[in-house]
């Protein structure tokens, strides 16, 4: 067998621990653990929220305790206790900040060494930020700029008490609480997250990005992120998130919810590189997300992730298409290395008519990982002439690791058109032996081919967040060929 | 430059090199001919540091060096290049990005900086125009949908842009027309200097019209059998291996 030295590479980065497992020292504001009907005020009055808030979260919760915690075939993993975890925390800072040197010093400190420092933003790359650290937003930049064009980029704390009438008449839309387990959950709990209406015409002149980050043991992470793009406007919304390392699972249970009225596009990518655990997969972020996207009359939304972390991934970006000719598309880079577990895909639903949907999924699973797609066409009566294509494509980097595919095909209207693609190939020797003998290293070898391999969803990215996916996908398989 | 001596390599239980032994000086072109088997490619990995070729026994002395204790990324960087019998295709990573990262780590090899940009991509359009490789192929993904022909000017390309000492060419004739042949040729040729040198793989004598060899070595059953002068390609073109296998063998 080629590539003896794999044994001792594979120790090598097994043994490296997470680049960014730091943790920082901020005093936090923290709830006791447990959930209850209390807590859940507890909640609502320290976001200091209105009434019909509170309502809405225990209506959620008195439907989450009658759910059940699902279960799926091609994920093992311990489930977490739900009255262990503590429901909110935030950092001892409670002022509204202007500028960026009334930060608390340690957390611009995390942001240094997360590589987004804001006046880095700022300055170099026109993004705005909104940067969640733990649960509450700590600093907002550009929003003078995006005020003026009517943009709407706020945490969803200060969009529920700010603008009331959108938020009733769209959270919930799209993922409704009784949706599922985990959306229920997020529905009572949540704690914070990111708001934006891109309001009648308008394009949004640069990419709204959050950078989401757990920091507090034990805490769960109950993101709820709403995007409403008003007719025949276009936003593009990155999203991506880094973890300290943890002994205990870390729970995430996000919602992101997307509103593309007619003839609007909404672009949303998401770079996600949450600690997976050690080898084994202990003290690894559990990320269970609820993502869809309603598309009316000519709108189109895209999706695009790079999912590199976490240690157990579940999570169906999907998109009803709702509209006549409304377009819905998903490109997705799932890689799962040690013990990691992702069971990832889309759904696609076309209720209107001369509805388009493309499916490009690259899973690549290394060590002795399992990387499952699971995807859902459904082409329902009233949709004629939909059109699905499909290509989920797996690369294998050891023979101890898994790709699995579950294409869920459900057609109801005799003039739809759907395609389905799928290869599944072992990442191949003669290409790294080409590169080795062309003086490329190992390293940048399986770099090179996974990239390339990918490259159809890469290229679906934002600039700079590219580059930044190509490291993550570097880093994530150093060493992993075997 | 390049000595084997009594080099014995096999794949699992298969023995393919049988005691090879081989000096190359610096500046000359030796051809190697063989009936398909003899383990002329296997030879070609060998060198090139493949690992699923067991070295049994014997050495290889390479610049003063031990050419079987460095890793293949080693031996590339230290200026040994394999033209590929079989060119591999890697979808999805651009030719040039390719080239920078080969280009880039024999940099680092010899303690250089990163190449800049423009530098790169004068040195691409230079090599580029020594084999007349399209402007199109440089930005495709490697070998991807190049045709037989195309892959094997790649190589060529590649050679050139890594200016290697010893250059290892697999049967870099065989798929090309008679055009891309001269064109090859020529730019093997372009590269021959007295502090490089060659060892040319071939079936065809053809080649050898073009780049003209200082050594021809018949390789038979992992063995170099017989080896002249450009003139013993002519014999074999005429009359074949047969009478190798008699004459020598029995
Ligand atoms: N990976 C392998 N597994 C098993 N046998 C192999 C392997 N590689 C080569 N061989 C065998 O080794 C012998 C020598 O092969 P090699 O490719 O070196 O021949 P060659 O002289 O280059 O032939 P050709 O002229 O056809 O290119 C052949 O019998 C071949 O089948
Ligand atoms: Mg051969």
């Amino acid at each position: 067998m080629a590539y003896d030295g794999n044994d001792k590479v594979l120790e090598e980065v097994t043994g490296k621990s997470y680049e960014f497992g730091f943790t920082t020292d901020i005093e936090s504001d923290k709830a006791p653990a447990g959930l209850n009907e209390d807590i859940i005020r507890l909640i609502s009055s320290k976001k200091e929220e209105p009434e019909w808030m509170l309502k809405w979260r225990l209506e959620a919760f008195a439907v989450w305790k009658k759910m059940e915690e699902p279960n799926w075939p091609h994920l093992q993993y311990k489930k977490p206790d739900y009255q262990a975890i503590s429901y909110y925390s935030a950092p001892k800072q409670k002022k509204q900040l202007n500028s960026l040197d009334e930060v608390d010093p340690e957390m611009r400190k995390t942001m240094d060494k997360l590589g987004i420092s804001m006046e880095e933003q700022k300055r170099l790359s026109g993004v705005a930020v909104d940067f969640v650290m733990d649960s509450v937003s700590v600093a907002t930049s550009f929003k003078e700029k995006l005020g003026e064009l009517g943009i709407i980029f706020c945490s969803m704390s200060d969009a529920v008490k700010e603008h009331p009438e959108l938020i009733k008449k769209y959270l919930g839309s799209v993922v409704p609480t009784k949706d599922n387990f985990f959306s229920a959950l997020n529905a009572a709990v949540f704690t914070d997250g990111s708001f934006c209406y891109i309001p009648k015409g308008v394009r949004c002149p640069m990419e709204l990005s959050t950078y989401f980050r757990i920091n507090e043991s034990g805490t769960g992470q109950f993101e709820r992120t709403l995007v409403v793009a008003d007719e025949a406007s276009y936003v593009s919304y990155l999203e991506g998130c880094t973890a300290p390392q943890r002994d205990e699972n870390q729970l995430h249970a996000a919602v992101v919810e997307l509103v593309a009225l007619d003839e609007a596009e909404i672009k949303y990518s998401t770079v996600q590189n949450w600690y997976p655990g050690d080898a084994e997969g202990k003290g690894g972020v559990f990320n269970f997300v609820t993502k869809r996207g309603i598309c009316h009359r000519r709108s189109k939304i895209s999706w695009t992730q790079v999912e590199t972390g976490s240690a157990v991934t579940w999570k169906y970006p999907s998109c009803i298409l709702k509209g006549d000719h409304s377009v819905g598309e998903f490109y997705s880079v799932a890689v799962t290395n040690n013990a990691q577990q992702a069971d990832t895909g889309t759904k696609m639903i076309h209720l209107g008519k001369n509805t388009h949907s493309t499916i490009i999924s690259k899973g690549i699973s290394a060590g002795k990982s399992h990387n499952s797609y699971r995807g859902l066409v459904q082409i329902m009566p009233s949709a004629d002439n939909a059109r699905n294509f499909s290509q989920c494509d797996s690369l294998l980097m050891t023979d101890t690791s898994g790709a699995h595919t579950f294409p869920y095909i459900e057609v109801k209207n005799p003039t739809a058109k759907v395609e389905h693609e799928a290869t599944t190939s072992k990442i191949g020797e003669d290409q790294i032996f080409y590169c080795l003998q062309r003086g490329i290293d190992e390293e940048q070898a399986i770099s090179l081919i996974v990239n390339g391999y990918a490259k159809e969803v890469l290229n679906q990215l934002p600039m700079e967040f590219a580059v930044e996916a190509q490291k993550l996908l570097s880093i994530s398989l150093e060493g992993s060929v075997g | 430059m390049v000595n084997i001596k009594e080099l014995k390599a096999s794949i699992g239980e298969t023995q393919i090199l049988k005691g090879l032994n081989l000096e190359i000086k610096p500046g000359e072109v030796h051809a190697i001919m063989g009936p398909n088997g003899s383990g002329k490619s296997t030879l070609a990995s060998v060198l090139a540091g493949r690992e699923d070729y067991d070295v049994t026994g014997g050495s290889v002395d390479f610049e003063s060096r031990d050419l079987l204790e460095m890793d293949a990324t080693e031996r590339a960087r230290s200026g040994l290049f394999l033209a590929f019998q079989y060119p591999v295709e890697i979808p999805g990573v651009s030719n040039i990005n390719f080239m920078r990262a080969a280009v880039n780590g024999k940099r680092e090899h010899e303690g250089l900086d990163p190449i800049k940009g423009k530098d790169f991509l004068n040195l691409v359009k230079e090599k580029a125009s020594l084999v007349e490789l399209d402007g199109r192929l440089r930005n495709r993904s490697v070998n991807e949908g190049f045709s037989g022909g195309e892959k094997k000017r790649n190589e060529i390309f590649q050679m050139a842009m890594l200016e290697p000492r010893f250059a290892v060419l697999d049967e870099t004739d065989s798929g090309l027309d008679i055009d891309a042949l001269r064109i090859v040729a020529n730019g093997v040729n372009a590269m021959r200097s007295p502090d490089r040198s060659f060892l040319v793989i071939t079936h065809y004598q053809r080649l050898l019209d073009y780049i003209v060899p200082d050594f021809v070595h018949v390789l038979v059953d992992g063995k170099i059998v017989l080896s002249g002068d450009k003139d013993l390609a002519l014999k074999l073109e005429e009359k074949g291996y047969d009478w190798i296998k008699e004459d020598v063998i029995a």
